[in-house]
């Protein structure tokens, strides 16, 4: 474990030294913005809309107190998408998708010995493959985050409406009441730190994998959940200290 | 020329390399021979850089490689052009754009249009003028091969390695591709290095051959010389080519049948 982190931190320097030029990390880091960012907005958008929806009948459902206005569940549905769902659930659905094609595509470029070619070019690799991937990761994450919320919000609304729950005019009242504008700021901190998170693990798993295409997948899958396990962690951690 | 004095490699305590020196020529085809496991691929990674040996020292054109400054290796390493055994080719980028990469990131002086042209003179120089647009996965192994060597001449490399360049293919392509490394080694008049273990091969292209067994130099000399060779390991491993032996035995009966006259 010591030395799997050790081994970690001497990866993600050896990202840092011998760096390419910047009009090739510039045209890296977009391409890689576009396979991370722009290819995940489907499913980003369909889990956010429909957990929004959820939420906002799960609530309504458990709400029953007749003292407790019903503005309270657009409140609630606002509250919980902003500090939590959008940011985390959006991440652990990014490191499924996200992490997994990192450390696919790392994995079978290096046994496929591209890597190597790339290193006896005397191209640093790291750097060629893996900071563009952070990077794009890191400009993205936030930009899906902020995506999630908006949708989220959206879908409570439309099945509040449909479902007769909550009127429009409830829901509205409540996702404006008692806003806190540092929440947003909390929730794209969250997502800048889980971006990096995904990113380096998976980039990790894959970069070194060894052996052939059974090692690929098992990269693949560990680099998902060592992903997960680190955004809920640093998901504690940062509620912790910010809030 | 490449000097290798005295490269030692060990892995969990198991010696692959056990002091190992040689010369790689100039102008040369430069042949690596051995049966699986005698550590040459170890040797050309330690070569290459891929890898740092445990001892010895690695010298191309009189500048020490192994245990040298980073800008130095990195010098060094801009003049090597590398054949893998699998090609190695990028699979996301099509066949002119994996020729044109090394010239991209490693000269980025050159002017797209010179850039282009090189491309197209290198793939011409293999064969592949018409392939350019065509992506990895929808060439041949032989091809594959073919775009592993455009890409390796392309940024001007002084030092050529291939990594088993026949393996997966039939005679008739090894042949060509054989043919055309010796074709490019003569007319750049590079040190070209290669792993083999196909005894046609030798025959066809070595100039200069290495013999290895069990992480030891055992033998080294020409095409012609080999044949009669007086290892035990060498010739062991010579005569199990099924070819070589019916070439022996034809040549034998040819010579008995001539005394009998």
């Amino acid at each position: 474990m010591v030395k799997s982190f050790g081994q970690f931190l001497l990866f993600l320097q050896s990202m840092l030294v011998r760096k390419e030029r910047f009009a090739v990390l510039w045209k890296r880091t977009m391409e890689e913005c576009v396979t991370i960012g722009v290819n995940s907005v489907f499913i980003v958008a369909i889990v956010s809309a429909f957990i929004g929806a959820v939420t906002c009948v799960q609530i309504a459902y458990n709400l029953t107190n007749p003292l407790i206005p019903k503005s309270t569940i657009g409140y609630m549905v606002r509250e919980m998408t902003i500090l939590e769902l959008a940011p985390t659930i959006t991440s652990i659905v990014l490191a499924g998708k996200v992490g997994s094609s990192i450390a696919g595509s790392l994995g079978t470029m290096r046994i496929t010995e591209q890597v190597s070619a790339l290193e006896v070019m005397g191209i640093n690799s790291a750097s060629y493959l893996v900071l563009p991937r952070i990077l794009g990761a890191i400009l993205m994450f936030p930009l899906l985050v902020v995506l999630a919320m908006a949708l989220s919000i959206i879908g409570g609304y439309l099945a509040g409406s449909l479902t007769g729950s909550i009127s429009a005019q409830e829901y509205i009242e409540g996702i404006r009441s008692d806003f806190i504008p540092y929440n947003i700021v909390f929730a794209l901190i969250k997502s800048v730190v889980f971006a990096f998170l995904v990113s380096a693990i998976s980039a990790f798993k894959g970069y070194y994998t060894e052996g052939g295409a059974l090692e690929v997948g098992t990269a693949s899958t560990t680099a998902v959940n060592n992903s997960i396990i680190a955004i809920l962690i640093a998901d504690f951690v940062l509620a912790a200290v910010l809030l | 020329m490449i000097e290798i004095h005295n490269i030692e490699k060990s892995f969990d305590g198991n010696a692959v390399l056990k002091g190992i020196s040689c010369t790689f020529e100039t102008g040369k085809c430069n042949l690596l021979l051995g049966g699986s496991g005698t550590g040459k691929s170890v040797l050309l990674q330690c070569v290459v850089g891929l890898m740092q040996p445990d001892l010895g020292s690695i010298t191309f054109d009189g500048t020490v490689f192994s245990n040298n400054k980073v800008q130095v290796r990195q010098e060094i390493r801009r003049k090597i052009g590398m054949l893998f055994q699998g090609s190695a080719l990028f699979d996301s980028m099509t066949v002119a754009k994996n020729v044109e990469f090394p010239l991209q990131m490693l000269t980025p002086e050159m002017s797209r249009e010179e850039r282009r042209d090189r491309v197209e003179f290198c793939l011409k120089r293999v064969g592949l003028e018409n392939a350019g647009d065509k992506m990895p996965s929808e060439i041949s192994g032989g091809m594959k091969k073919r775009v592993g060597i455009a890409r390796a001449i392309a940024p001007n490399c002084t030092y050529l390695f291939c990594d088993e360049p026949n393996s997966g293919l039939d005679p008739l392509t090894s042949l060509k591709i054989d043919e055309l490394i010796q074709e490019i080694t003569y007319e750049y008049n590079i040190t070209t290095v290669i792993i083999t273990h196909d005894m046609n091969s030798v025959i066809e292209i070595g100039d200069h051959i290495i013999f290895l067994y069990q992480g030891l130099k055992l033998w080294d000399g020409t095409k012609d010389e080999i044949l009669n060779a007086q290892v035990p390991e060498l010739k062991e491993f010579i005569f199990s080519s099924s070819l070589v032996r019916a070439a022996k035995r034809i040549d034998d009966e040819t010579h008995s049948g001539v005394e009998s006259l």
